[in-house]
């Protein structure tokens, strides 16, 4: 997994509550048998008109003007501000393969759902929960500027931002830890088999109908 | 004892801890073809194998076509699709993995074969790479939906790392009126605590209206947890439990049912058990309800009106639902049951299992599709569901009534077949999500019972199903 610990990114502001992973990701193109390929079609309904396929050179679509991802302001965007719940809904990995193959590293919102914020951590995307009032401040300025750039620190859980105090942010070090060093999730676990091993045989004595089709 | 369920289902699986969470012991993964392939990929590049293969058990479900099956994989047109489910075909016999694939008449919805084989079995752990896994809390089990990267690791350790989640209680008083089913009760809960209302939290479903449900009642509840953002959903153990368990394939028999049962009948929250949180909802008033928006917490009861966007006080609530009313084309004011249809759809891991299919039967009986319909379609959840539905006549009356009567797969759920809604389209579906999209390019879904779907398809529009009784 690829490390988190300093990123200076512009921010892309989407301003709504609840964004599901069937919007991040549509299902269409969940199809596919590989962890790749899924950046081109990150919000695909909502960033273009026409209806997406596996295939379609992005090219030769046709672009909804109106969609914060089109607006020439957020070009190379890679830190996306967002609302209340975001990535809630269907567990698919897939939302947060697209999101980083977009070139997004870092997702700031009020709160997020468990399964999605859960499979962030697993592949390097950084989700930062921050109070609401201060969202609300950050989407007033990402809208007005011409480009609100913003460089996070995970080692010291702060924004920074030109001109403003840091803002600081809570993450559990657990969490923080692993996502600094890049470290392998199984591996980790693998640390543990010897634990794994002796709770397996105590678990079968207790509960043998568990193990009966094995 | 002070204990919760989900307190005593997740003390009894806790390996040890990692700085990030705490290692739960799995013993039932559940996969199917859409989350699983990365998840294989990644064992093989890094040269391991499953930790216990007994505790895997596979099946295609998501992009199986419900039509022309007797082709087995060569009937699905779509290649990309195609391929998919041959990977999964591929990955369970590389590892050696038990799978019910396209041709067996087992095969079927992955959270409908679960419970169907007794292979979901209460105070156990369970997971499968998607997110209405919670449908098998419904057993007094804990059980999670996942990323692929957990996949991955349940498969190599047969562990997951999870942070405990706080206990929510919600209780269901009274009991339902003729009319208002599990579905009625699960839509009411998600309409009062909202899509994120129960984030980092674990529900238990308890009250009179919850322990009167079936098993398939129970699971339909439980199935919807995740709608209101829960990480799981449980309900306690009890006869009906037992009784829906007994003789199934991989259920106990014998001594062993009897030393399994000592140990079912402490699932239940001790009476001085502390919940987090707890709410009431009272079943004896409840209505037959139906969504109007994009997403389950946008819910009115089928006689109400379409709401207007100012009843949320929350400015980000009603900008959601100016939205909502935007792409499903409809007009405050409105009465619910003037929304014409185009198409209606019985099925999904909410309501495909055998009593949604008789409740569904009821109504229709004797009576006609209306011609306004482009299409309705029944979609059994698994294969054995379609058999004992076929053995009773289900199907004919389907038929009769003019609904196609389809082979088991997820469907129109989340639309990765060919059946799916074209854009503007409205339906009538017993699935559980109504996302933008869902169901199709810019299709409109209302979410209802299977009564509610079954009164629908056959007035043409969103229908009381008390009127059909
Ligand atoms: S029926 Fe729908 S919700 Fe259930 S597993 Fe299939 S796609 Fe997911």
């Amino acid at each position: 997994m690829k490390p988190f610990k300093l990123h200076r990114g512009t921010v892309v502001p989407l301003d709504r509550a609840n964004v599901d992973t069937d919007q991040i990701i549509p299902k269409q193109f969940l199809k596919s048998v590989k962890r790749t390929g899924f950046g081109e079609n990150l919000f695909d309904a909502w960033r273009f008109n026409d209806e997406g396929e596996i295939g379609k050179n992005p090219n030769e679509r046709e672009i909804n003007r109106e969609f914060v991802f089109n607006d020439p302001r957020y070009q190379d965007v890679s830190i996306l501000l967002g609302r209340q719940n975001f990535g809630c809904g269907s567990s698919r990995e897939h939302a947060v393969w697209a999101l980083l193959e977009f070139g997004i590293r870092c997702v700031i919102a009020p709160s997020f759902a468990d399964i999605f914020y859960n499979n962030c951590f697993k592949n390097g995307l950084l989700p930062i929960v921050i109070k609401e009032e201060i969202i609300e401040n950050l989407f007033g300025i990402a809208k007005d500027q011409l480009a609100l750039e913003v460089e996070v620190n995970l080692e010291t859980q702060s924004l920074s931002i030109e001109a403003m105090d840091d803002i600081f942010f809570e993450i559990e070090p657990g969490r923080k830890e692993p996502l600094l060093l890049g470290l392998d999730d199984i591996g980790m676990t693998f640390m543990h088999s010897d634990q794994i091993r002796e709770f397996e045989v105590r678990h079968r004595q207790a509960m043998p109908w568990i193990f009966d089709h094995d | 004892m002070n204990k919760t369920l989900y307190d005593k289902v997740w003390d009894a699986h806790v390996v040890g801890q990692r700085s990030d969470g705490t290692i739960l012991y799995i013993d039932q993964h559940l996969l199917h073809e859409v989350t699983s392939p990365q998840a294989f990929e990644g064992l093989r590049a890094a040269g391991r194998s499953p930790w216990r293969l007994g505790a895997n058990l596979a099946t295609p479900d998501h992009n199986v076509p419900t039509q022309n099956r007797a082709a087995g994989i060569q009937g699905i047109d779509d290649p990309i699709a195609r391929e998919q489910v041959m990977t999964l075909d591929r990955n369970c016999n590389d590892f050696g993995i038990r799978q019910f694939d396209i041709t067996d008449r087992r095969q079927g919805i992955v959270h409908v074969i679960g419970p169907e084989q007794g292979a979901t079995l209460p105070g156990t752990t369970v997971v499968c790479g998607d997110s209405h896994t919670s449908t098998h809390g419904a057993f007094a089990a804990l059980a999670l939906g996942i990323g692929t990267s957990e996949v991955e690791h349940v498969l190599a350790t047969q562990c997951l790392v999870q942070v405990k989640s706080q206990n929510m209680r919600v209780e269901v008083k009274g009991g339902l009126q003729q009319g208002v089913y599990a579905k009625d009760v699960v839509l009411a809960i998600i309409r009062m605590l909202g899509t994120g209302g129960a984030t980092g939290h674990a529900i238990e479903y308890t009250g009179s209206a919850v322990q009167s449900l079936s098993m398939e009642g129970r699971m339909t509840v439980c199935n919807m947890s995740i709608e209101a953002g829960a990480r799981a959903g449980l309900v306690a153990f009890d006869d009906v439990t037992l009784g829906y368990l007994k003789g199934r394939p991989f259920a106990p028999s014998g001594d062993l049912l009897e030393k399994a049962e000592q140990y079912w009948r402490g699932l239940i929250s001790d009476p001085d058990a502390e919940f987090d949180r707890s709410i009431e909802l009272d079943a004896d008033k409840l209505n037959p309800q139906v969504s109007w928006g994009t997403n389950p917490e946008l819910v009115v009861d089928i006689d109400d009106v379409v709401p207007a966007p100012d009843i949320f006080d929350d400015p980000a609530k009603e900008e959601t639902a100016t939205r909502a009313l935007k792409y499903m084309g409809l007009e405050p004011g409105t009465p619910i049951t003037e929304l014409r249809l185009d198409r209606v759809f019985i099925g999904s891991c909410t309501n495909s299992r055998i009593e949604d299919l008789r409740v569904a039967a009821d109504v229709v009986r004797g009576r006609k599709v209306s011609s306004d319909l482009k299409s309705a379609i029944v979609v059994p959840g698994s294969g054995l569901v379609k058999a004992e539905a076929e053995q009773e006549g289900l199907d004919q009356i389907f038929s009769d009534a003019g609904f196609d009567w389809r082979d088991p797969g997820c469907s129109m759920c989340l639309a990765m077949n060919a059946d799916r809604l074209y854009p503007e389209e409205r339906a009538a579906s017993t699935s559980n999500r109504n996302f933008e999209g869902r169901q199709g390019h810019l299709g409109r879904t209302h979410l209802v019972s299977p009564a509610t779907a079954a009164a629908s398809a056959i007035a043409g529009h969103l229908a009381d199903p008390r009127e059909f009784m």
